[in-house]
């Protein structure tokens, strides 16, 4: 038996935060990214781009990217357009879509750039908790 | 009409009841029985038997019979078939009209279907394999209060199974102890925790107590983790006004989700729960304490694809579907066909799966089907295969039976269902390559690794009991 781990994640520390799907693997590689929007295409998907302040990464509403690419099933071109998105958007989060119109939901989301998420954030944070928890909890 | 006379006595059932010419109505409710008739009654006299039974007939004819459309609402015996691989047994096909039935109601079907028929006499055994809703039966019936789509865009969760967690012990935790356990495996990574089927309000914790300590615990793994979290208060009460109480206090504190236990509580209390929660925007999980009682003998009772196709019908946003692998029953091939009832909008017959009729869903939404009962991140790749996206996975003993604990088990858990879904992405075969990739995703994640080392050999493998029926080798 190997010793024992301490769990490290912490509100304070803005690299607790995760981003949904994939968040618990190391980040991907460009390689590895080509590989998901291609899932995507061969899935009948359409992509699409969002992208956020880190500290607002919360909402269910990110900015969209143009619009979302319907029909596009170039890798390349998708490609392209997450670089353009970074360039124009300096420290945003950044994730790809899957429309899955018939579904009318999304067949996957997955964050493809994380911006650094100030420490100020953790502010942030604790407002949700104060709003949230019940009243009792934090008084 | 109006020329037949009434003749007093006991008429054998298949002068009315059996009509092979019979060619089943869109709008008939159709259902398939597995028969085991007494010895010496032959197979169409057990079958219109069933039929008059579970539809317009008492044992003797009476004159009020003639005061109605008996040609009209009487069901019909319509079909005979051999059981595969089994002598004694066959199945029976009956047609109910629409007239017989009141719309919306589940309770008002299966109170004609598996009423006093189960009892009779003339039958051995009896089991209910798979009941034909028509469509204008579905339309009448409030459906998942939410379902899978609506619930992944509340929780912004997409692309993957949900992963959760049944906090144990099963009984006898404090409320506050409870928490703690419930927000470490938040933290840890996983989407829900639940609260075991017969958590209800004890002396050892009461029902208020549980779902504010639990409300914090989901509060602060959301602050901690930047993600969105739930935890199943189960609200099954002894009466449904402690229902509606523990529901509204749940809406209250803000929780996203509560559960019940719809075959204890009971499907008219259920359905009523289930349209409170669409109309209160709460997510609704449905454990099935009590099936096996009911659906587990091959010979007598209901198939789970009809309890899990009612369950459609009365509202619920996830059920328990069985596993494959793992501790508790489940044939492969049954399990995916009422996974299939459960997700789909239009389910085509197939005997290899044991669906016995086409089923159309209209637009009522899909169930997620959870699976949940002594797996672990070994099973993760078959779960992933077996299951795809729409499905909760529940690891109990499997997150918290982590030697560094809930927080590291539910980590290990979600690293190595995201290294699954990534590969099958990728094109991988994650059954063959299973071991290969979630080694690989343990070289980054010393949770994973612990958890590999320490399930590696368990298994469970006794043969299950209800199989499907197929003929003998």
């Amino acid at each position: 038996m190997s010793e024992m781990n301490d769990f490290p994640s912490r509100i304070k520390d803005p690299a607790s935060r995760r981003l949904g799907t994939f968040s618990y693997l190391p980040g991907f590689t460009e390689e590895e990214i080509r590989k998901q929007i291609k899932y995507v295409i061969d899935q009948g998907w359409d992509c699409a781009i969002e992208h956020t302040e880190p500290e607002f990464a919360r909402l269910h509403y990110w900015y969209m990217w143009k619009l979302p690419m319907f029909g596009e099933t170039d890798v390349d071109v998708i490609m392209q357009e997450i670089e353009a998105c970074r360039k124009a958007n300096p420290g945003h989060h950044i994730r790809l879509i899957g429309y899955n119109k018939y579904r009318q939901t999304q067949g996957l989301s997955l964050v493809v750039h994380r911006g650094d998420i100030p420490q100020e954030s953790t502010t942030e944070t604790w407002m949700h908790l104060k709003t949230k928890a019940p009243d009792w909890v934090l008084r | 009409m109006g020329t037949q006379k009434f003749q007093a006595g006991v008429k054998e059932y298949r002068e009315r009841y059996w009509d092979p010419n019979y060619t089943p109505k869109d709008s008939d409710i159709l259902a398939c029985f597995k028969v085991v008739p007494q010895p010496g009654v032959p197979r169409e006299e057990a079958a219109a038997a069933v039929c008059a039974e579970s539809s317009t007939a008492t044992w003797t004819t009476v004159w009020t019979d003639l005061l109605t459309d008996l040609d009209y609402y009487q069901g019909r015996a319509y079909a005979i078939e051999d059981v595969p691989g089994d002598d004694e047994a066959f199945y029976a096909f009956i047609a109910y009209p629409m007239g017989l039935f009141e719309e919306g109601s589940v309770v008002n079907v299966f109170t004609s279907l598996v009423g006093n028929v189960f009892g009779f006499k003339a039958v051995r055994s009896l089991r209910l394999e798979d009941v034909r809703f028509p469509l204008w039966f579905v339309t009448t019936c409030d459906g998942p209060p939410h379902g899978i789509d609506v619930e992944r865009d509340k929780l912004d969760k997409y692309g993957r199974p949900l992963l959760g967690c049944t906090i144990k012990p099963k009984l006898g935790l404090s409320a506050k102890n409870y928490g703690r356990a419930i927000y470490e495996c938040l933290r840890g990574g996983l989407d829900f925790t639940k609260d075991d089927e017969n958590v209800n309000s004890q002396p050892f914790m009461r029902w208020r107590d549980r779902f504010l300590f639990a409300m914090e615990a989901i509060t602060k793994a959301e602050a901690e983790t930047g993600e969105r979290k739930g935890h199943y208060l189960n609200v099954t009460a002894p009466n449904v006004e402690e229902m509606y109480k523990r529901a509204e206090f749940a809406k209250e504190i803000g929780a996203p989700i509560i559960m019940s236990d719809y075959l204890t509580l009971g499907w008219a209390a259920h359905s009523s729960l289930s349209r409170w929660c669409r109309d209160n925007g709460m997510l609704l999980h449905v454990h099935r304490a009590m099936h096996a009682v009911i659906d587990r003998n091959p010979k007598h009772g209901i198939n789970f694809r009809v309890l899990a196709k009612l369950l459609r019908l009365l509202g619920g946003d996830h059920l328990h579907s069985g596993t494959v692998v793992g501790k508790l029953e489940g044939d492969r091939e049954a399990t995916l066909g009422w996974i299939s009832l459960m997700r789909e909008r239009y389910i085509k017959e197939d005997r290899s799966r044991g669906i016995f009729f086409d089923q159309d869903w209209g637009h009522t939404p899909g169930v997620f089907p959870v699976a949940s009962g002594g797996i672990h991140v070994w099973h993760m790749p078959a779960l992933v295969d077996i299951f795809g996206d729409d499905a909760v996975l529940q690891f109990g003993g499997g997150t918290i039976g982590h030697p560094w604990g809930n927080a590291a088990g539910a980590t290990a858990n979600r690293v190595a269902l995201e290294a699954c879904v990534k590969a099958r992405n990728e094109g991988r075969d994650i059954i063959k390559e299973g071991k290969e990739i979630l080694t690989e995703a343990a070289k980054s994640c010393p949770e994973l690794k612990m958890a590999m080392e320490t399930w590696k050999e368990i298994k469970f493998e006794f043969e299950t009991v209800d199989k499907l029926d197929v003929a003998h080798r």
